[in-house]
């Protein structure tokens, strides 16, 4: 296919997925906003923790100065001057799949295009905080229509493959990003620390990936600090974990050069990190910092996009 | 030529009703009387959530706009279509021997039919093509012809279309959209399918592919990009068809060879369907500012390496003044008398003629010679004084750019509104696809609509609408 057709493909999907990354951070700093005085008064800055996580606290400072629940809500939201925020990122979407629009299904077309159009809705008028469920679930809806159309409806060819891999190159940088930001709350302590401000920032992490509930089934005991950074990091069946982007990325680079009967340098740092998330325990990337961990991961993660960028895009 | 009483396609001059519109009438007689706007209604949102739109240059606030769709359909008989159409095949035939031969030997300037100024003046003359002999004799692979008839007699052609036509792609899912909101109306006559254009394309496309190309030639599809008003029928036709859909920036000459930029390397490209102005395919031979074109194009078409369809330099056959002479161009080439009219025609440049068009401004349409889209033509019985001194000033700085012809007498076609149906004008816009082993037709074209009452324009850009158009069969 056209360097051009793929690396629309991909943007379009890397997109998609940071609009719904996006909406999960709000949804967990309205929820942590929300909370009784009691539990947040120990830590009011939860919107500007969501600004961190989604890359955009000096942006934010230098456009708004102070941090307000409704400044932050139309940063991440509706800001044109913020390229990733949700509206932002729905309009590069647009653009990508009206500019590769022969690549994609109707049914992904119809979902990009929908989304588009209900979204600007919102954008018009300032929105209520009351509202912002409702708008966010409205994102995270399209987002699910538009994967689930991809899933159902395209080929199995290199058109998908690259769309895949769009998906998770951003997915392993929010998971990754989400948990760097929140590291200081899992630095693994001896006793189990019940309740409390803790407890609903642990929660508060697993929801922002969907994996509240997910982490009961995995492990079936209470929250626990380093069990959350295991599931988010090492364990293969938790979708949004990093293993698991990996497996992911890795298979679908391989479908690539099996399909084209040639393999790259992406292929090979693809299967070295994947290999490397595999024989990982958290004890031991506990012991060399987590912190140090995430931040190498993302800047691997980083590479892994340039060489896919090189190597097929460009 | 000049009726007073318009001809409408389901009431013809008298008010009674035509046999190839018997069906839909006795059907709208006895559909009840929401069913039409609740169909209305369903046909918009297809549109708008399909994508359909088209963008309108300098336009910012309605930068994507839909073209309204009227759910009446404009309906042929089997034997106006077969007229039709052979005059179409007739005419496009002629056009592209007209084009070989000037850019060959010249055959009909040394016969004295058309005047060589006409040809070497004119700006989409293209010096390159000449004694570049086509793998196809093919030069306009796509027309898109504008029909438009005053009576129930005649087909008159309004223009020729011989560049880039565009509207294809609404006249397939104008249809698309009636089979799914009138399935009874629909399976109540037998329509004439249209839906093979697609493979029609495709075809011909592949038959006018250079001699050393493999036997499955490599089609692209080469667009100006998103932005531009066409993007959506681009998209679409290259989906249809299976060929990539390329920019300019993804191609690349090397030794006189073009080739596309994929995830694979280099891929060779045999055939383009050009959907880009000559002026912009190659900046190293036409315009140099271009950003839109491929360096090295030419080289490699002038070399045989890959075809480019609509061959550059068509447009010299399709501006409105040479479009004066095609029933000679019609008599030169093949011998026969033309099956379709031309509308009568006063050329600006010769002396006579325009002392009659400015004594009559009042009652012509003017247009440019090189105009297209409605834009730079004057409507006389519609126009203000002041339009038409300002006319006059234009046409007396230079006649040359000028034709006029009188304002015909369009047909009408009922549209759906909000006070139920209302006799629109109309025109009619049938894709004529030449490629090597002959001309293929599929049974239809687009109806564009004049939306306003009384209005004559019925250019999308202008606010016209489009219809779907049902040929039934014989």
């Amino acid at each position: 296919m056209l360097s051009r057709d793929a690396d629309s493909l991909y943007w379009l999907s890397r997109y998609v997925e940071r609009a719904e990354n996006t909406a999960r951070i709000l949804d967990v700093a309205y929820r942590m906003a929300s909370m009784p005085i009691s539990y947040s008064e120990a830590d009011t800055n939860e919107w500007e923790s969501a600004l961190i996580t989604a890359c955009g606290i000096d942006q934010f400072r230098a456009l708004n100065g102070e941090v307000t629940p409704e400044r932050v809500i139309e940063f991440l939201a509706f800001s044109e001057e913020n390229p990733s925020s949700i509206q932002s990122c729905f309009n590069t979407a647009r653009q990508n799949a009206r500019s590769v629009r022969s690549a994609l299904t109707s049914e992904m077309w119809e979902a990009i295009n929908s989304a588009w159009l209900d979204l600007r809705r919102y954008s018009t008028k300032k929105i209520d905080v009351e509202e912002l469920p409702r708008f966010l679930n409205l994102v995270k809806e399209a987002s699910l229509r538009y994967d689930g159309s991809a899933m159902r409806t395209m080929l199995r060819n290199d058109a998908y493959w690259f769309s895949r891999l769009g998906v998770y190159i951003e997915r392993a940088d929010n998971t990754a990003r989400v948990l760097d930001v929140k590291y200081h709350v899992l630095l693994p302590q001896d006793a189990e620390v019940g309740g409390g401000i803790d407890y609903y920032q642990w929660a508060a992490i697993l929801r922002s990936v969907s994996a509240l509930v997910s982490y009961q089934w995995v492990y079936h005991q209470n929250l626990r600090p380093w069990l959350v950074a295991d599931l988010l990091i090492l364990r293969e069946e938790m979708p949004r974990s990093l293993a698991a982007c990996y497996g992911a990325l890795s298979r679908h680079l391989d479908d690539i050069a099996h399909r084209y009967g040639l393999s790259g340098s992406a292929q090979r740092q693809a299967r070295s990190i994947h290999a490397r998330l595999v024989n990982r325990n958290i004890e031991d990337i506990f012991q060399h910092g987590l912190h140090e961990f995430l931040h190498e991961f993302l800047a691997e993660n980083n590479r892994l996009g340039l060489a896919i960028t090189q190597q097929y895009l460009g | 030529m000049t009726a007073q009483v318009i001809f409408d396609e389901m009431n013809g001059h008298d008010g009674e009703s035509r046999a190839a519109y018997r069906v839909l009438q006795e059907w709208l007689a006895s559909a009840p009387p929401q069913l039409l706007e609740h169909r209305r209604e369903e046909a918009e949102l297809f549109f708008r959530r399909v994508g359909i739109t088209f963008a309108v240059y300098g336009n910012t606030e309605a930068e994507e706009r839909l073209i309204p769709f009227d759910i009446i359909p404009r309906i042929l008989s089997g034997p106006e279509w077969a007229h039709l159409s052979r005059g179409l095949e007739q005419r496009v035939k002629a056009l592209n021997l007209f084009l070989k031969d000037i850019y060959g030997p010249r055959e009909i300037l040394r016969a004295g039919i058309v005047p060589p100024e006409l040809v070497y003046l004119n700006p989409y003359y293209r010096p390159q093509m000449h004694g570049l002999s086509l793998n196809s004799d093919i030069y306009v692979q796509v027309a898109g012809v504008d029909i438009v008839r005053v009576d129930n007699k005649d087909f008159y052609v309004l223009e020729d279309n011989l560049r880039t036509p565009s509207g294809v792609s609404y006249m397939l899912e104008n249809r698309e959209v009636m089979m799914r909101l009138f399935p009874d109306l629909v399976a109540k006559q037998r329509i004439r399918p249209i839906e093979n254009y697609v493979d029609e394309l495709l075809g011909t496309l592949k038959s006018v592919a250079p001699a050393s190309s493999p036997r499955e030639p490599t089609v692209v599809l080469l667009t100006p990009g998103s932005l531009n008003s066409a993007y959506y029928e681009h998209s679409f036709l290259a989906d249809r068809m299976g060929v990539e859909l390329v920019e300019g920036r993804d191609l690349f000459v090397r030794d006189e060879v073009v080739y596309m930029r994929t995830t694979e390397g280099l891929k060779r490209v045999d055939v383009i369907y050009s959907r880009i102005d000559d002026d912009f395919l190659d900046p190293l031979v036409f315009r140099s500012d271009s950003a839109l074109g491929v360096p090295g194009l030419i080289a490699a078409y002038r070399a045989g390496h890959v075809a480019i369809a609509n061959a550059p330099g068509t447009g010299v056959a399709d501006d409105k003044a040479m479009y004066s002479y095609v029933p000679d161009i019609v008599r030169f080439y093949m011998g026969e008398e033309p099956i379709l009219k031309n509308v009568p025609t006063w050329r600006c440049r010769e002396k006579e003629a325009l002392s009659y068009v400015l004594d009559h401004l009042h009652e012509l349409v003017v247009k440019e010679v090189n105009g297209s889209g409605g834009y730079g033509m004057l409507v006389g019985p519609h126009s203000t004084a002041e339009a038409r001194e300002h006319f006059r000033t234009r046409i007396l700085a230079a006649p040359d750019n000028y034709i006029a012809q009188p304002t015909l007498a369009l047909s009408t076609s009922p549209i759906f509104t909000e006070k139920g149906l209302a006799p629109r004008h109309v025109d009619l816009r049938p894709f004529v696809l030449s490629g090597r082993d002959g001309v293929r037709l599929v049974p239809g074209g687009l109806t564009r609509v004049a939306l306003t009452e009384g209005s004559l324009v019925v250019n999308s850009s202008q606010g016209g609408g489009t219809k779907d158009t049902w040929v039934l069969s014989e």
